[in-house]
């Protein structure tokens, strides 16, 4: 038995590390400090992706802004006073939503923001990415929560300490690097998303600040330069690919990192 | 008068009944035992007494429990107040994810019982001091407090419990993970603090309860059997459930 689930664990680590091997092979060629910094550019020009990074961080800067606390408080809440049929419903709807397709959301939110403002801008696509984000960082919050033992709890209103009092300094400290992780799920998904940006952030060639413009992301560039016909474009789309994936995990280290079990 | 004064108490955990009428007197600066097999009604009885039991849902509370004359399940009760003055110290020490210092502080910051950072300091000692924990942890306030061994941690429940000066502490079973040599440890603290608390604990072990209780409660199947003083409930007791349950027969 041990060794069965030793073989399954090594053929899937294997084939990570296949795919993870194959882009870094792939991309390392093309990267370069002009392909980090320089906005794209026609074929033959060189150019590169950097308005893309910018675009993507700005992107999910935002949405984790509103997404993530949002997801916390709503996952908070359902652990805490979530048993009845309010609770029940939200649960309800956070489970669905996380089935929901994202391409779903960037259609909701055409609808929502980008006709009504007439523009695709930067703000529609940080909504997509929230509204991707908050069912998974409340289902992920909700399970963390309830697993922080009631003897703790009680622990604390024994000494007079009111509910919410018990919840903001007791469960959800020791709840952190779950909670933690469930953001870092919620982050690592939507910085790979294509389709909710495609009607929304839309894409520029630009590098750009402003939340009602489009804006650039990694994801959309990488579609962009994978599906034209310049083979200079392929390499460009892979080592862009190494690019997401690295920052993904630089972003999850850090985040392990400011987690990690103080006591 | 009694510190506590409990009169036909009724519990409920949704329809079945876990108490059935229970009357009993506690005095000041008293120790009191609680004893009877397991799922006698002791630890919930215990529970009533700082309103613990409103954390399940589905309870309901019957009857009447006077703490210095004040009905404590009256609608104006301050439940927090009421914690505050009847501390609780679990069956398995229960450490916040803190450091050792911040455990001890939390009740006393919340309450806002200190009067700035020195005298914050001087309480945490003080109470570490009372747990006869202080000489162990000095050294290491700021570490956290899973590490410290099972006895010493649950030294530090009781002197998180401490620190906010409670009158009386309610102990569930606090030695029954513990070693002997912690288990003495606790005992001889308990025996030490009746100067200044009224404690009630609840154990399994009769020895335990003979050797620190002045007063023993014996409780069986939601009722109270016999409620006597400890050295007279151990040699000559009232009933005869209580002798036999005391010398072994059963339980």
């Amino acid at each position: 038995m041990t060794s069965l689930t030793a073989l399954c664990t090594l053929g899937v680590i294997s084939i990570l590390i296949l795919i993870l091997g194959y882009i870094s092979y792939q991309g390392i060629t093309s990267l370069s400090w002009q392909f980090l910094v320089e906005t794209p550019k026609p074929v033959g020009e060189g150019g590169g992706i950097g308005n893309a990074i910018v675009g993507s961080l700005i992107l999910l800067g935002l949405a984790s802004l509103v997404g993530i606390p949002l997801g916390i408080a709503i996952g908070t809440y359902l652990a805490e006073l979530g048993s009845g049929w309010f609770g029940t419903i939200v649960r309800f709807v956070a489970d669905s939503l996380i089935g929901v397709p994202s391409i779903v959301f960037g259609v909701f939110v055409y609808a929502l923001i980008v006709l009504q403002q007439g523009y695709f801008s930067t703000l529609a696509g940080s909504v997509a990415l929230a509204l991707i984000m908050i069912p998974i960082v409340t289902r992920t919050t909700e399970e963390i929560v309830k697993l922080v033992p009631k003897s703790m709890r009680e622990g604390a209103l024994a000494l007079g300490a009111p509910e919410w009092r018990v919840t903001w300094d007791i469960v959800l400290p020791a709840a952190k690097t779950g909670i933690a992780t469930g953001a870092m799920l919620a982050i690592a998904r939507v910085l790979g998303e294509t389709a909710p940006l495609l009607f929304t952030a839309f894409g520029s060639r630009f590098y750009n600040i402003y939340l009602d413009e489009p804006m650039a992301s990694m994801p959309v560039q990488i579609y962009n330069y994978a599906i034209s016909p310049f083979e200079e474009w392929h390499a460009k789309a892979w080592a862009a690919t190494l690019v997401l994936i690295t920052l993904i995990l630089l972003i999850n280290i850090s985040v392990r990192y400011s987690t990690r079990k103080g006591y | 008068m009694s510190k506590i004064s409990v009169s036909n108490l009724d519990f409920y955990y949704g329809k079945a009944q876990a108490l059935h009428a229970i009357s009993l007197e506690i005095p000041q600066n008293e120790v009191v035992a609680f004893i009877g097999p397991s799922g006698c009604g002791k630890s919930t009885f215990l529970r009533t007494l700082n309103r613990m039991n409103d954390t399940i849902p589905g309870t309901r509370v019957e009857g009447e429990v006077l703490i210095d004359g004040n009905d404590i399940n009256e609608q104006k009760t301050d439940v927090v107040a009421l914690r505050r003055k009847v501390g609780m110290v679990f069956q398995k020490s229960n450490p916040f994810p803190k450091s050792i210092f911040d455990n001890v502080s939390y009740g006393i910051q919340i309450n806002q019982i200190h009067k700035g950072k020195a005298d914050l300091q001087g309480r945490v000692e003080k109470a570490l001091r009372n747990a006869a924990l202080w000489d162990e942890v000095k050294d290491r306030l700021n570490t956290s407090a899973f590490g410290l061994s099972g006895g010493q941690q649950q030294r530090l429940c009781i002197a998180r419990a401490l620190a906010v000066e409670p009158e009386i502490v309610l102990m569930d079973e606090p030695a029954s993970a513990l070693d002997p040599a912690a288990t003495q440890k606790i005992e001889e603290l308990v025996v030490e603090l009746k100067r200044d608390y009224t404690i009630i604990i609840v154990t399994h072990n009769m020895q335990q309860a003979a050797r620190v209780s002045d007063r023993t409660a014996f409780f069986m199947l939601g009722k109270l059997v016999e409620y006597n003083r400890t050295d007279k409930m151990f040699t000559n007791p009232d009933e005869k459930l209580t002798e036999d349950y005391i010398t072994g027969r059963f339980g």
